[in-house]
């Protein structure tokens, strides 16, 4: 991605700001069930949420390689709003030709349960195989849950309001509403992984035993390599996906998407046993903040599908294909072929 | 904020077809190989098929015409490549020389040299090995011993010894990384260094193939008695020989094949395969190190010099492709397998643990990425 590109223009601004605006407290505030009100307008100042709804319909007309960057620059600061879950609603309802409404948004593809930020959302993007309904958040009666991170995970009681209900076009599928979260919980897993490998090499630079930084032991620069490796590995999954995406639509990206949540689920995993190894017993108190990371990584690689879950779909995709045209398989996912004799 | 980053890079316009002629190339030549010859990969030594590779162009595709070179991108030839891993392709006689040999001779070697032997790599005809370690310097490689001294009246005598040579015993050339100067106490270990060409029929050399515990011959011990080398067997500078040979470790570190050297084993696996997972997942992270390698090469190919990055790659890749004969035995009852993929399970599970060491150990790597990350 260059310089230029607006993702990482975008995705600097939304940085800058969470490291300004955002942090432990606030975190923690969000965890206890509080909405971060002036944070939530800060970010939405930015011009976020139609980020990925055409030009035509008063978005910025963005595609996924520029959400990309921004969804994992807030994973990084743990994404203290639902700043993700709106860009996706608001892309699927206008998908629909449905204006997506100001304020927070969410989205569900099972009918209510457990939805991201329900309690806190004025309205839901409500998926059902081909059809995005635009429901009344507000004025329901939510019951409230929660991730092992305090994340608002609700229910909803069935019947809510439906303003408006439409087609989803082909491109975004049956399944986009899963599909969506898969990727935008895979880039977070991604952004929260660097950050989780900047505490861990911070800390590792200072804290100090037997008269040096623990840093300077090899057992200790070795376990970090890894961690920068899965976070490498997760970035790069992730950065894919966004393309493909681009490519050939949220329905036809699945492959990819799976890839990206199996490898950042499972980066999440070994990275964040890595970065609590590092940290020692401060890494296991409430007050390092270390935990409001790696509480989501171990959130998010169970929501919108685990690793075993993505990965059962992607086996059964490449045993249809058979082991002799897997190779041709995989390098067609990534190439038009131009040439078709 | 540390980590690396790595930005997407496509293959060109144009892949799609490049493919299937490279396909129907392996198609038609690959008919005999057996499953240890496609489990030995690029480990693998046939004249004979790298002579036809030649022919077809696809040895030193990047280089200049007049170096008998083809002047394609380097995304090309990285297409080329791994479809002669994914393959299985026995593709060591020309592998060295036209992943390192033939670069480094581009880059430092004079005019002569590169007339002399680029054309001959290009053709599938000269074969390189890799004269780096030796009995006493495996990772620390520059406490080298082998050396050359300067003959009165122009040339150089090559004394010393090194192991692990990867098919001295079938090679033309060997470039050895050598000690023309002592290493002074105190001083930088990497001076003192250089680059040698060797004719490995030169008078004073001994070649010793070391039986592997495959039972096959591949590396080998090289032995140098008093070797005359003439004046032009220098490559680049005298002294310079560590900076010359670490230059093209990002090219040696990143390809394709640092990822795909178990690939034909994970797809004859994979249809034979009762449980999805393990298979999804292998294909998940395989998917992932190929963009990332990718990524590397468009690095390269933009004239940046992605060290660290290649490291990683590398690092991750090799443990992937480690892990691909254990994953396996998770995903069907390996003893009770068709005969083909038995044989080629048994055969990669004995070649994996080389996976982390060639090319630079696992723990080396790491070390690499955690100077990166300013831990050392
Ligand atoms: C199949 C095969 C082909 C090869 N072909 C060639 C070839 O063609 N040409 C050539 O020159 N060489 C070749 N090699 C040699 C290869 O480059 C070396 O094996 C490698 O550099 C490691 O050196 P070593 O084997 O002496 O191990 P050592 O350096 O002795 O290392 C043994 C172990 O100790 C670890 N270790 C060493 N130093 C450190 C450190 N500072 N910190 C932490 N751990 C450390 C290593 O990581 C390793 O795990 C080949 C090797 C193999 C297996």
């Amino acid at each position: 991605m260059r310089e230029d590109d607006p993702g990482t223009m975008l995705a600097e601004q939304v940085g800058r700001l969470l490291a300004e605006r955002s942090g432990a407290a606030t975190l923690r505030a969000v965890e206890r069930g509080e909405w971060p009100a002036a944070l939530w307008e800060a970010l939405e100042g930015l011009g976020l949420p139609l980020l990925l709804v055409p030009e035509a319909m008063g978005g910025a007309g963005l595609g996924w390689r520029a959400a990309g960057p921004v969804f994992q620059a807030l994973g990084r600061h743990g994404a203290p709003a639902p700043m993700g879950e709106t860009i996706l609603a608001a892309a699927l309802l206008a998908a629909a030709g449905i204006a997506p409404p100001p304020g927070p948004l969410s989205l569900t593809a099972n009918g209510g349960e457990r939805v991201p930020w329900g309690r806190h959302v004025r309205h839901v993007a409500c998926c059902d195989g081909e059809t995005v309904a635009l429901c009344d958040a507000a004025g329901v009666t939510w019951a409230p849950g929660a991730n092992l991170a305090g994340e608002p995970r609700d229910s909803a009681p069935p019947g809510g309001v439906v303003r408006s209900a439409a087609p989803v076009p082909e491109r975004f599928g049956g399944e986009a509403a899963a599909a969506a979260l898969a990727l935008l919980r895979a880039c977070q897993m991604a952004g929260a992984l660097a950050a989780a490998l900047d505490l861990a090499v911070e800390h590792a630079g200072t804290r100090r035993q037997f008269g040096r930084p623990i840093g300077r032991f090899q057992a200790v620069q070795q376990q970090l390599a890894v961690l920068a490796g899965e976070a490498a590995a997760a970035q790069v999954a992730a950065d894919r996906a966004c393309r493909a995406a681009d490519r050939h639509g949220l329905a036809g990206a699945a492959f990819e998407i799976g890839c990206a949540k199996v490898v950042a689920g499972e980066a999440a995993g070994a990275g964040a046993a890595i970065a609590h190894q590092v940290l020692g017993a401060i890494g296991f108190t409430e007050e390092h903040p270390l935990h409001h990371l790696t509480r989501r990584l171990w959130s998010w690689r169970e929501e919108a599908g685990t690793e075993r879950f993505w990965a059962a779909r992607i086996g059964r995709e490449v045993q249809a294909v058979g082991g002799a045209a897997l190779w041709p398989f995989l390098t067609a996912r990534d190439e038009d072929d131009d040439t078709t004799p | 904020m540390v980590g690396l980053r790595f930005e997407p890079r496509d293959t060109p316009p144009g892949s799609a077809a490049l493919r299937r002629e490279v396909r129907a190339f392996l198609a038609e030549h690959g008919r005999g190989w057996t499953p240890e010859v496609r489990g030995r990969s690029w480990m693998g030594f046939d004249r004979a098929f790298s002579r036809a590779v030649g022919a077809r162009g696809w040895i030193g595709m990047t280089w200049p015409r007049r170096y008998g070179g083809h002047e394609r991108s380097a995304m090309e030839r990285y297409v080329v490549l791994e479809e002669m891993l994914a393959a299985g392709a026995p593709v060591g006689a020309h592998w060295i020389g036209d992943r390192q040999s033939g670069p480094l001779l581009l880059r430092f070697g004079t005019e002569a040299q590169r007339m002399r032997l680029l054309p001959a790599i290009a053709r599938g005809e000269a074969a390189f090995c890799i004269g780096l370690s030796e009995p006493d310097s495996g990772s620390d490689l520059a406490s080298l011993r082998t050396r050359a001294e300067r003959v009165p009246g122009g040339g150089w005598r090559l004394n010393g010894r090194k192991i692990w040579t990867s098919f001295a015993h079938l090679c033309d050339w060997m470039i050895a990384l050598v000690r023309t100067a002592p290493a002074e106490r105190d001083g930088p270990r990497h001076a003192g260094l250089s680059q040698f060409l060797v004719d490995l029929r030169l008078p004073g050399i001994t070649i010793r193939p070391i039986r592997e515990l495959t039972g096959e011959e591949g590396f080998n011990e090289v032995t140098f008695d008093d070797v005359p080398l003439p004046e032009d067997a220098l490559i680049g500078r005298e002294g310079e020989g560590w900076a010359q040979a670490t230059s093209e470790l990002a090219f040696e570190r990143s390809g394709p094949d640092r990822i795909l050297s178990s690939y034909p084993l994970l797809a004859a696996a994979a249809e034979a395969a009762a449980d999805p997972v393990p298979i999804g997942r292998m294909v998940a992270r395989l998917a992932t190190l190929r963009a990332m390698s990718l990524s590397v090469a468009g690095m390269l190919e933009d004239g940046r010099s992605p060290a660290v990055e290649a490291a990683l790659v590398k690092d991750i890749g090799n443990a992937f492709e480690q892990a691909v004969p254990e994953r396996v035995r998770d995903l069907l009852d390996v003893a009770d397998a068709p005969e083909g993929l038995r044989r080629l399970h048994a055969y990669v599970t004995q070649v994996a643990p080389t996976f982390s060491l060639r090319g630079g150990t696992r723990e080396i790597l790491r070390g690499i990425i955690a100077r990166e990350l300013g831990l050392r």
